[in-house]
């Protein structure tokens, strides 16, 4: 007598191949409609593509040559259908500024905003899981008001301002951290120089070519903001934690796990936090796409050359192609780590296989 | 011999309006014998089923004179000593599988925690006494049960896979809360001759925790029945159609008869003075 | 009073109004045991009491410059909280920017839940293509990072406060939309509706008579939660320079002239700073508290 409901092999592909196609139409769908609303904000914005690029004083044939090698003369769905062939290509056209490939540009920036929120979602997690659980497994008691009003805080804290008290304290005052910026000048040269640059995240390439001076100094300019922002990540991630683990201490086999007389840090630590991780992951992701959006204000205020600094300062420069294309990239790179959530999702939770 | 003894057991819980008694001074003693709590939903029959392993939550607060178990008081155990009970001397088989067995373990993890974890086994012989103990409650491919996931298993398979679980050790007592309300029908009986079995050939002392009468008639050898936190008549199975206590024969004529009278069944009449 | 009391507390109500205001009193009682909560709605109704006041509290005109008090720290005589770079007094001028952000804030609170309702209930409603293009594009919406967006379209519209209203208030809708929509598909084959459609009802009538209300309790918790996020990004795009455009006393932009001074003049970018995390703090407490009584399955034991 078998009572395990077991699908028959050709019926589960079919079932996985079915839910593939459907998650790859919705992400198709969602990154065409990025490209789609990007390209109207481009169309709509009352800055003249082609007056840019040539300038105020050029004649009407340079004029309409550059407007027709933009392919401005086509019917709209005409332009979109090249401007999405090109970004598929890669191609998400060209600084204003810098005459540069606006992708290229991108890669040069995007390191240093990765390495950024990367270890601010690191610092994250390690405080915030903690303390979630903390105050989770002790509720009511003074732990837990403190957890709960610490993570209010950082939800309530301005992160521009919270940068700048952070460098006047820390940097202006006790002298603790470097300042703006990746590494102090005199270092700036050298990593250009002497550094082999394979991943250019600074902490990773520094160690990879044994520069452990130059690795000092951008730690200490990366670990304030990393840690302010990180401050922010806490906050988000130690509220969920403490609601989802408060709501699987309520579950019955949390009881069971207590009736087999196991301890009561593998009650919480396994029994519990294995299912807690089911939505922590999706938390962990959306907190952390939510840092490389965060970075925008953080960069500004440390003067750190990312993603953030990028569309910013082409904003002000009126360089519509560099901002649309950084805004197709980060909208690019949330939709990406929602997926990854999706599929570590069901990694850890057997249900959703 | 007496295994458990139990005087004066409350139990209390903080609400935001003032605290709940929801178990309300009920003492009662156990051999290695099979004895029935009964008693409608709230009655506190779970209550003092957890109250026993000591596994009420705050806000809920547990008293007692006494809760003496093999020669110990239960009361002054450390937690520490609780742990060491709980599993190895006392168990407990809840009442839906689909919520009392971790979702995101395999039953096998499940099953041989306790002997790695508590008894410091190595993985071949936990995995050795796992397959044995699916075994002894009948399941057959005891092998792609250790690998599957509580969802992929049937209720009635769940359970079983409980009652083993809970039975590896060999406790002295066993506490069963409804351990087939959640089950249907067919599988109920199955799954009580397995648990009746075991009981037996084990020698241990059982608490069989229901709300259905007649299974608690047949099935044990005392019954207490439970109202609003109180045990309001204590008897010997053979004897409970007879029972005299207005409750109970209130509880026994709600229940329908084949070939007994078509009428609607009477209600429960609570105007005596142990309803207040 | 007393009477009062009773007829709110009364457990058998005799009309639907005494059971939805006894709901109120008990919720009330709820939040006001809980002191996070009840300091969160001290400094919001702090906020609308100093904003409605502003012009009579504030001690100086908040524009009006004197270069020869420029850059006094706190505690000064006649400037408490200090003078900025031009020296106007930052005190008045926090009070005075109360009233922008409550603008902000409330124009806000206003529309992208309307839009937001009213996308999610047709959505939810109608179902079918309906459903799935309007999810779609609250998904697109969803997909994109908040400030980023906003960045974007302040850039297409101009900066100024109307354009930094509407570019916030675009990319606020899609969590109502999705709320909503949740809302109204659980009522959507309900008995009730159903009587309604069989009175011959049309659909407008139907949605905003009918399922609109059902989706308010939830709309509303989330709007005070979001009001902090709110608060922030408003304040972000007035650091940037692309919101409410100097000389008005908007607290971001206050920040953001205070930044050359920073290391000598600390209080130009602090003070205005403090504001924003107070009044974003108050809104958190008060939606957190709010939640807990309206939600009483995620309060704390």
């Amino acid at each position: 007598m078998t009572d395990i409901s077991q699908p028959g092999p050709p019926s589960r592909v079919a079932a996985i191949a079915r839910r593939i196609a459907t998650e790859g139409a919705t992400l198709v769908v969602t990154l065409l409609g990025l490209l789609l609303m990007t390209f109207l904000i481009g169309r709509v914005v009352p800055i003249d593509p082609v007056l840019s690029i040539v300038g105020e004083r050029a004649t009407a044939e340079q004029y309409d040559a550059v407007r027709l090698a933009l392919g401005l003369d086509e019917p709209l769905w005409k332009q979109f259908a090249i401007y999405v062939g090109d970004a598929l290509q890669g191609d998400l056209g060209q600084s204003i500024r810098t005459r540069e490939p606006v992708l290229e540009e991108i890669a040069r920036y995007f390191p240093a905003t990765l390495e950024l929120a990367t270890l601010a979602t690191l610092f994250g997690v390690l405080v915030g899981v903690p303390a979630g659980v903390l105050a989770a497994t002790r509720p009511g008691t003074l732990a837990d008001q403190v957890v709960r009003v610490v993570g209010l805080m950082g939800y309530s804290m301005p992160v521009f301002w919270l940068g700048l008290i952070g460098l006047l304290v820390f940097y202006g005052m006790l002298g603790w951290v470097g300042g703006p910026g990746r590494l102090d000048s005199a270092y700036q040269m050298l990593f250009e120089f002497e550094v082999t640059q394979y991943t250019g995240m600074i902490l990773i390439d520094t160690a990879l070519n044994g520069r452990w001076d130059m690795f000092a100094n951008a730690f200490s300019h990366i670990v304030l903001p990393a840690g302010l922002l990180g401050y922010v990540s806490m906050a988000y991630i130690s509220r969920m934690t403490r609601s989802f683990m408060m709501n699987e201490l309520g579950q019955e086999y949390i009881t069971t796990a207590r009736v087999k007389g196991m301890p009561e840090w593998r009650v919480v630590w396994v029994h519990a936090m294995r299912n807690v991780l089911v939505p922590l992951i999706t938390v962990i992701a959306l907190s952390y796409a939510y840092l490389l959006e965060g970075s925008v204000l953080t960069e500004t205020i440390f003067a750190w050359p990312g993603l953030g600094s990028y569309i910013t300062n082409a904003l002000f420069a009126a360089d519509m192609p560099a901002v649309l294309g950084g805004t197709v990239v980060v909208g690019a790179v949330f939709v990406a780590l929602n997926m990854l959530s999706d599929i570590l999702y069901r990694v850890v939770d057997p249900r959703a296989r | 011999m007496t295994l458990l003894s139990v005087q004066n057991l409350r139990v209390t819980f903080e609400t935001e309006n003032g605290p709940v008694e929801a178990v309300r001074g009920v003492s009662f003693s156990l051999g290695r014998e099979r004895l029935g709590i009964v008693g409608e939903s709230g009655s506190g029959k779970t209550m003092t089923g957890r109250a026993l392993l000591r596994l009420i939550r705050p806000p809920g607060r547990i008293e007692a004179d006494a809760m003496i178990f093999d020669g110990q008081d239960l009361m002054q155990a450390s937690e520490r000593q609780m742990r060491g009970l709980r599993g190895r001397r006392i168990a407990m088989v809840m009442q839906d599988p689909k919520f009392s067995l971790n979702p995101v373990m395999t039953v096998g993890a499940q099953l041989t925690e306790g002997l790695r974890q508590r008894d410091r086994l190595g993985w071949d012989d936990a995995r050795k006494r796992a397959l044995a103990a699916l075994e002894a409650v009948q399941i057959r491919d005891a092998d792609r049960v250790m690998a599957a996931y509580p969802h992929e298993l049937s209720g009635g398979m769940g359970q079983r896979v409980m009652i083993a679980m809970m039975l590896i050790p060999e406790p002295d007592l066993l506490i069963a809360d409804e351990p087939t309300s959640a089950l249907d029908v067919t599988v109920q009986a199955e799954v009580l001759s397995i648990l009746d079995g075991l009981v037996r050939d084990r020698g241990m002392g059982l608490i069989f925790i229901s709300h259905d009468l007649r299974l608690v008639a047949r099935f044990c050898d005392r019954v207490l029945v439970m109202y609003k936190g109180r045990v309001v008549e204590e008897l010997a199975a053979a004897d409970l159609m007879a029972a005299r206590h207005p409750y109970t024969r209130g509880l026994l004529n709600c229940l329908p008869r084949i070939g007994g009278a078509r009428g609607p069944l009477p209600g429960l009449d609570r105007s005596g003075d142990w309803a207040e | 009073m007393a009477g009062l009391r009773v007829w709110l507390m009364d457990p058998n109500p005799t009309s639907r109004r005494q059971a939805r205001l006894g709901q109120f009193w008990l919720g009330w009682l709820r939040l006001r045991r809980n002191p996070l909560a009840v300091s969160g709605l001290v400094i919001v109704g702090l906020l609308l009491v100093v904003a409605a006041f502003a012009p009579v509290i504030a001690p100086h005109d908040p524009l009006a410059q004197d270069l020869s008090r420029r850059l006094l720290p706190p505690g000064t005589p006649g400037n408490l909280l200090g003078t900025d770079d031009f020296g106007r007094d930052i005190l008045s001028r926090i009070i005075t920017g109360s009233r922008i952000t409550l603008y902000i804030v409330g124009l806000v609170a206003v529309t992208a839940p309307f839009l937001g309702l009213l996308i999610g209930t047709v959505s939810g409603y109608f179902g079918g293509w309906t459903d799935a293009v309007l999810m779609r594009i609250t998904d697109i919406f969803l997909a994109f990072p908040r400030l980023i967006l906003a960045l974007a379209l302040v850039a297409v519209l101009g900066p100024g406060i109307e354009n930094a209203v509407l570019a916030i208030a675009l990319t606020a809708w899609p969590p109502y939309a999705r709320v909503a929509r949740a809302e109204t598909l659980t009522v959507r084959n309900s008995d009730y509706i159903a009587a309604v459609r069989l009175q011959g009802a049309g659909v407008p009538r139907i949605i905003l008579g009918h399922v609109v209300p059902t989706c308010l309790p939830s709309v509303i918790i989330r709007v005070t939660l979001d009001m902090a996020g709110v608060i922030l990004i408003a304040a972000g795009l007035g650091f940037l320079g692309l919101g409410v455009q100097p000389p008005l006393p908007e607290w971001g932009l206050m920040i953001s002239s205070g930044r050359k001074y920073l290391f000598e003049q600390w209080w130009v970018s602090t003070m205005p700073g403090l504001a924003i995390f107070i009044v974003s703090l108050g809104f958190n407490l008060l939606g957190d508290g709010l939640r807990d009584v309206l939600d009483p399955k995620s309060a704390p034991k």
